[in-house]
């Protein structure tokens, strides 16, 4: 766990005052952190708390109604470039600022094979060679480079989420598990710079949890990005983020390192409730402090 | 009600129940007959009045009562007896005559349905398959035949190639050939918008209009051939595609398949009313027939300065000369759409239109621009169509807005869907199926669309998901070990 802020460089994304209405009601109010390059910052906070929305407008499928969302390249072709997400549409954010995202339900194209699940995340860079299927059409070998350069990526890919053996079967037919990490693969098959991973833990058993926590420190440390990651396991959580910021209805209420933030006061209450109880029943009021003594330790 | 035992070890037969099921079958068909069956309209001097067909209700209803009684029973166990009874129904409808035709067919086919139904559960001992068990049969036929595609394909394409030298082909094969290969290169286009990217379009055969239309306009005013108007009606329909899409891709699901609809009929409606250009409900007529690739024309004498076919050739005339031509052409076309959709599909293109069909939101998060991936399948699509349409107007030499009606992409889009949504293989069974199997019986008239729809009913009952839907993927990792060893 790298704790040390790199605070002299830009961060990769930067949000301000973030906020989404939906009619009256405020999903997201007046949110800003940073999330810095190689690290996982993880977004926590109780249900309804805005993590999705606040996903959902850092992706494009929203359009924020207020803010300013901005990813700075850190190397690559675009190095030093600054992409304002909230102006662009959905489908530019993946391809020009190289943010890739998975979902909560996962959305795997379940009907194709898990090979071909990578083959389309590699869509873009592709269609370039094909020069819109012309030359694939024609059977040109710029294409047929192209492809198997892509098939090389699916490939690293499919034997880094252990599945390469079942690289033939189609997606809709693995376990849950399998899934969950298909989709992990596909989103890094785009080769993003922020992976944004909505719940990546939810359904999983212990182990697979902890396969799923080497996976995404891996990513940080070898593939070199940035980690954006919203999850109610708090043992993964705790165990492999960088920073933590806390949402709860719609706001940010805490912002720091796990350590900092599993102390804080206003987390806990939000998780807990306030524990000025007054008239809780005696064998509740036993087990609060426990709770909390848990809560804090992250489980 | 008395109970008769017709095999003690089995279980009594619950008669009250069976007739009582019977009875309401038979009643909800006479809710259907009565007005469908029972009333005929009729031409007579005095005016249109209204014939009563009592005779015919009673037939239909009769037999929906035995035919319901009959599944009873083999839900009951008594599968032998009723196969040998819907036999004997079956060719005693066959061979004795009845008193009225509905009553004939619906016997011979009726009895040939609940026999088969019969047959099947005295071989498997079970009075019912699950839906799963079903489906999961039928799937293992559909990768069969995938996997039989790959001989049979090529059986396929060199029979089509040589069938107008074959000695039974004379001038009505050759013209179904033609109807056929038209329905299913039609039916290939369709493919890729609905097949492929999922998008259901009901509009498909404006397409078909403005090919046809292109074709004639440019050929009757223009003079110009229909091999410098074939690529031109394809252009013009791209044209037609993209502007319909712009506005329309932005909608999914059922409001799409409202909207193209709708640009289906606003085509049709403009070929009605647009008088001056399209002559209206008139057509238009005369339209050139295709030449021998501008070299030679298929007449007795020439009329324009070229050379004839068949003094170029030396061969004796026959007017079949062109109709074979014809066949040639359309199944040239009718290949390079089907050589463009398995190559397509191999490409990042094929693969976004699928992955578009399965989720078209993990689509976006892809950065798979969506507009763009479903313009270039309509556009495609449209292409293809356009080529169709032109030929189908060179064939005629006569087109008017009635053969652009909504049923017409209604029957194109049935041959999609009962194949298979995106099986190559299951538009050419399907189209012969819905196209080849009404031309077939003709003789039957009265009852070829009767027939018809039942066919679809028991298709979408029976196999849900098309004839032949199985896919195989694009690309394969690990060497093809056995079809549905991966289907898991």
């Amino acid at each position: 766990m790298s704790q040390t802020m790199m605070t002299n460089t830009a961060p990769l994304l930067t949000v301000e005052h973030l906020t989404m209405r939906f009619g009256g009601l405020v999903a997201v109010g007046d949110v800003s952190f940073a999330a810095q390059d190689r690290h996982i910052t993880a977004i926590i906070g109780p249900n309804g708390a805005g993590k999705t929305t606040l996903f959902n407008c850092i992706t494009g499928f929203y359009t924020p109604t207020v803010g300013r969302l901005a990813l700075r390249h850190p190397d690559g072709p675009n190095k030093g470039k600054e992409f304002l997400l909230e102006r662009m549409p959905g489908f530019r954010i993946s391809q020009q600022a190289s943010v890739a995202r998975t979902f909560q339900n996962i959305r795997l194209f379940g009907g194709m094979s898990v090979l071909e699940n990578l083959m389309v995340a590699q869509h873009n860079k592709l269609m370039r060679a094909s020069a819109f299927s012309f030359a694939g059409l024609l059977g040109l070998p710029l294409y047929s480079k192209a492809e198997k350069g892509a098939l090389d990526l699916a490939k690293y890919w499919l034997d880094r989420v252990k599945l390469l053996e079942y690289a033939d079967w189609q997606a809709g037919n693995l376990p849950y598990g399998a899934q969950r990490r298909l989709e992990i693969a596909r989103a890094m098959c785009t080769e993003p710079v922020l992976l944004c991973l909505d719940e990546p833990a939810a359904g999983l058993n212990p182990r697979e949890s902890g396969e799923l926590a080497d996976l995404l420190t891996f990513i940080r440390d070898e593939q070199k990005i940035g980690v954006l990651l919203i999850e109610h396991d708090m043992s993964v959580v705790m165990s492999i983020s960088d920073h933590v910021v806390v949402l709860d209805y719609g706001r940010k209420i805490a912002d720091g390192t796990p350590h900092e933030v599993k102390n804080d006061p206003a987390v806990i209450r939000a998780y807990l409730g306030e524990d000025e109880g007054e008239e809780l029943p005696p064998e509740i009021a036993k087990d609060i402090p426990d709770a909390a003594r848990r809560a804090g330790e992250g489980a | 009600m008395v109970a008769i035992d017709l095999s003690p070890p089995r279980p009594r037969v619950a008669w009250p129940e069976a007739l009582k099921e019977s009875a309401l079958a038979a009643f909800v068909a006479a809710l259907l007959t009565v007005p469908l069956v029972g009333l005929r309209t009729v031409d007579r001097p005095t005016g249109l009045g209204i014939e009563a067909r009592p005779q015919d209700i009673i037939a239909v209803l009769g037999l929906v009562f035995l035919g319901r009684l009959g599944l009873c029973l083999i839900r009951e166990g008594q599968a032998a007896v009723v196969l040998v009874l819907a036999l004997a129904a079956a060719i005693a409808g066959f061979f004795i005559q009845m008193p009225a035709e509905a009553m004939r067919v619906v016997l011979v086919i009726g009895g040939l349905v609940i026999a088969i139904r019969a047959g099947v559960s005295v071989a498997t001992h079970r009075s019912k398959l699950t839906q799963a068990e079903r489906e999961k049969r039928m799937d293992r036929v559909g990768a069969k035949v995938q996997e039989a595609s790959r001989f049979l394909g090529p059986i396929g394409i060199v029979f089509a190639a040589v069938l107008p030298f074959l000695p039974f082909a004379d001038r009505q094969v050759i013209d179904i050939g033609i109807l056929l290969l038209t329905y299913i290169m039609l039916g290939w286009g369709l493919n890729i918008v609905v097949g492929l990217a999922g998008l259901l379009d009901l509009g498909y055969v404006a397409f078909y209009a403005i090919g046809a239309y292109s074709y004639a306009l440019l050929a009757t005013t223009f003079g110009l051939s229909f091999w410098a108007c074939l690529p031109l009606a394809g252009v013009l329909a791209v044209i037609g595609g993209v502007m319909l899409g712009f506005p329309v891709l932005r909608l999914r699901g059922d409001y799409f398949a409202i909207v193209t609809l709708g640009f289906g009929e606003i085509i049709r409606i403009v070929l009605i009313n647009w008088y001056q250009v399209t002559g209206g409900p008139n057509g238009i007529t005369g339209i050139p027939r295709p030449t021998f690739f501008g070299l030679a024309e298929f007449n007795r004498s020439s009329t324009t300065g070229l050379p004839t076919f068949h003094e170029m050739f030396g061969l004796e005339f026959s007017t079949l000369h062109r109709i074979v031509f014809l066949y040639y052409v359309i199944l040239v076309l009718a290949l390079v759409v089907n050589l463009f959709t398995l190559r397509i599909r191999k490409l990042p293109l094929g693969r976004a239109w699928e992955a578009l069909r399965e989720d078209d939101i993990a689509c976006t998060s892809l950065g798979i621009d969506r507009t763009k991936i479903k313009l270039a399948a309509f556009a495609i699509a449209g292409m293809f169509g356009g080529f169709a349409g032109s030929f189908f107007a060179t064939r005629q030499g006569f087109i008017s807005p009635e053969s652009f009606t909504f049923i017409e992409s209604a029957i194109i889009l049935a041959i999609v869907v009962l194949g298979g949504m995106g099986s190559q293989m299951g538009v050419v069974v399907a189209t012969l199926v819905v196209i080849g199997l009404p031309e077939m019986f003709r003789e039957l008239a009265d009852y070829r669309m009767l027939t018809f729809g039942m066919g679809m009913v028991v298709i979408m009952l029976w196999r849900p998901r098309g004839l032949l839907a199985h896919r195989d993927p694009t690309i394969l990792l690990h060497k093809r070990k056995r079809a549905g060893a991966e289907a898991a």
